[in-house]
């Protein structure tokens, strides 16, 4: 067969990868790249009539800015509570209850636990907002309880949407975690059981190690997910009191839209877009044996 | 005496029960909200029994303005965008699945690296550009972005199902004298109807629920999905009725749960996409 033929079997074969390039690139590649450009100018939504390059000003500006700051911080504070802290445990501690609850029970609780996560995200955040909500549920319970009220939603807002998180996403890692234990052969545990491991140093040498794989990726997956969280903390307290719950997107919202800063907003785009890459490359080496 | 084993196990099932329900409990209060509220006359921000059942907070939410344009339109969103999806994967699944090249493993994994990009981030850089190309504003506009967003997972996703596909059956149909894409159509993705139910649900479940795309993208509230005219309840209608609101919200989220259970048991109450993403 000769080059050329090759060539134009490579390209007939290649034909129906097509459409989606295209579109990646339309939809995906272009708004990064634009992304990447707007970020050092100074482009703005009114009163403008031509944008011109400003360097790193914007970043110079972003590390500089109290408000932006604050952002960087409530947004680890957000993804540790709620997605290191929160989903993970609470999903692998599920799955391993599951692994020895009776069928009913188990049954019931993963069909409450996807339902918060299957519902769209303004639902599932109008559903804590009423929970957490001076005149809420959470607050009937304390009071009922005899123990001190609060207004959540006030006083401490990042906790709040950070507990609506664990809420709505834990089900993603209980169902990751429930798949990778139920790989691991029945043997092995019950060969330790009876040898007198018990229940602790069985979970922390036979089966943490045993899934470890899935830790990191589950790791890896909702620390993305949690990342670009918007709807959920918008709907519930926009990002406030001053401030109080305004994770980096909503901050991003806020300059580029409330301000007219769209060059600011999008270099803190582009610096979530950053983190998110770096996040992704070490899910990529994590995997690299499966592709 | 030393306890036996099984009596053993049976303290743990019981242990394991109990704080399973003692979970499902402070997972259930929000969900109990928004059901009991429903069909309370007089709801308010709390879980409690309804005064009196009634259906008038589904009655006065049953309008065209209120539910069925927005639904409408969410469903001529997703609807659009889901086609555009699984049609794009299908295709370009096929060529990663069938055929060896050297191109394969890049483009694999920059996929994988899209499919785990903060999409959020994007948004207003796709906003400004929306508006250079005059595609702000418009359905179309969304419904490429929302296929965009969620290609790099259907691919990735439908590739693997793919895989699972054993070649014989398709070389049959080759010497038989049908092309790739008859093949393709014919052979291949109906011995993956799974896979394709579970890429199409996936699709449709993410884009139903998805609030930031076309709150950013569109702007004339004639066009708005369910996920953004919700806001209307707290926004421009005075007072809010929480009892309304309930019901609306479950009038709005009923589709993604009845898509989800059907592909769930379809699969054997398995998890499919916990196959995909475990590592």
């Amino acid at each position: 067969m000769t080059r050329a033929r090759s060539l134009s079997r490579s390209l007939t074969r290649a034909l129906p990868v097509a459409p989606a390039v295209v579109l990646l690139l339309l939809f995906l590649a272009g708004p990064i790249a634009y992304c990447a450009y707007i970020a050092f100018t100074d482009l703005q939504l009114t009163g403008q009539a031509e944008d011109s390059f400003v360097g790193f000003d914007n970043f110079r500006t972003a590390f500089g800015d109290e408000a932006f700051l604050n952002a960087v911080w409530l947004t680890l504070v957000f993804t540790v509570i709620s997605a290191l802290l929160g989903q993970n445990t609470l999903g692998l501690g599920l799955a391993m209850l599951m692994q020895r609850a009776s069928k009913p029970v188990r049954t019931l609780t993963g069909a409450v636990v996807i339902t918060a996560w299957v519902l769209p995200e303004v639902v599932a955040g109008f559903l804590l907002y009423a929970f957490f909500r001076r005149e809420g549920t959470l607050n009937a319970i304390l009071d009922w309880l005899r123990l001190p009220t609060q207004n959540w939603l006030f006083t401490l807002p990042i906790l709040a949407v950070s507990f609506a998180n664990v809420w709505r996403g834990t089900a993603f890692s209980m169902l990751v975690y429930s798949a990778a234990l139920n790989e691991i052969p029945k043997e092995i545990t019950e060969a330790a059981e009876v040898d007198g491991a018990g229940g602790w140093r069985r979970m922390w040498h036979i089966t943490l190690p045993m899934i470890r794989r899935s830790i990191g990726t589950n790791l890896m997956l909702i620390t993305l997910q949690t990342l670009s969280v918007f709807g959920l903390i918008w709907v519930m307290t926009r990002g406030g009191p001053g401030g109080k719950s305004q994770t980096l997107p909503l901050f991003m919202y806020e300059e580029a839209f409330q301000k007219s800063m769209i060059g600011y907003g999008t270099a803190v785009a582009l610096l979530l877009l950053v983190v998110g890459s770096l996040f992704s490359v070490f899910y990529l080496r994590l995997l690299r044996t499966e592709v | 005496m030393p306890r036996t084993l099984s009596s053993r196990r049976t303290t743990h099932r019981l242990a394991a029960d109990a704080g399973l329900l003692a979970v499902a409990a402070a997972f259930v209060l929000p969900l109990a909200w928004v059901i009991l509220s429903s069909v309370d006359t007089n709801a308010n921000l709390q879980v409690k029994l309804p005064d009196g059942v009634t259906p008038d907070n589904f009655d006065a939410v049953l309008t065209p303005d209120i539910t069925f344009t927005p639904l409408l339109n969410s469903l001529l969103l997703c609807g659009g965008g889901t086609a555009l999806t699984v049609a794009c994967a299908a295709l370009a699944a096929y060529p990663l699945s069938r055929f060896r090249s050297r191109f394969n493993r890049p483009f694999l994994l920059t996929i994988l690296f899209a499919t785990s990009l903060p999409i959020t981030a994007i948004m207003v850089p796709v906003y400004a550009l929306f508006v250079q190309v005059n595609l702000i504003d418009t359905m179309q506009g969304t419904i490429f972005f929302f296929a965009a967003s969620q290609l790099p997972f259907a691919i990735w996703l439908m590739k693997n199902f793919m895989d699972g596909v054993p070649k014989e059956l398709e070389e049959a149909a080759w010497t038989d004298g049908a092309s790739a894409l008859q093949s393709l159509v014919r052979v291949v993705l109906p011995l993956m109807g799974p896979g394709v139910a579970v890429v199409t649900v996936f699709s449709f479940v993410m884009m139903w629920g998805n609030f930031f795309v076309p709150f950013m993208l569109l702007l004339t509230p004639d066009q708005m999905p369910a996920a953004v005219s919700i806001n209307e309840f707290f926004g421009n209608r005075g007072t809010v009725v929480y009892g309304q609101l309930a019901a609306f919200s479950i009038i709005y989220s009923t589709p993604v749960i009845l898509l989800y259970v059907l592909v769930a048991r379809r699969l054997g109450g398995g998890f499919a996409l916990g196959g995909a993403v475990k590592g």
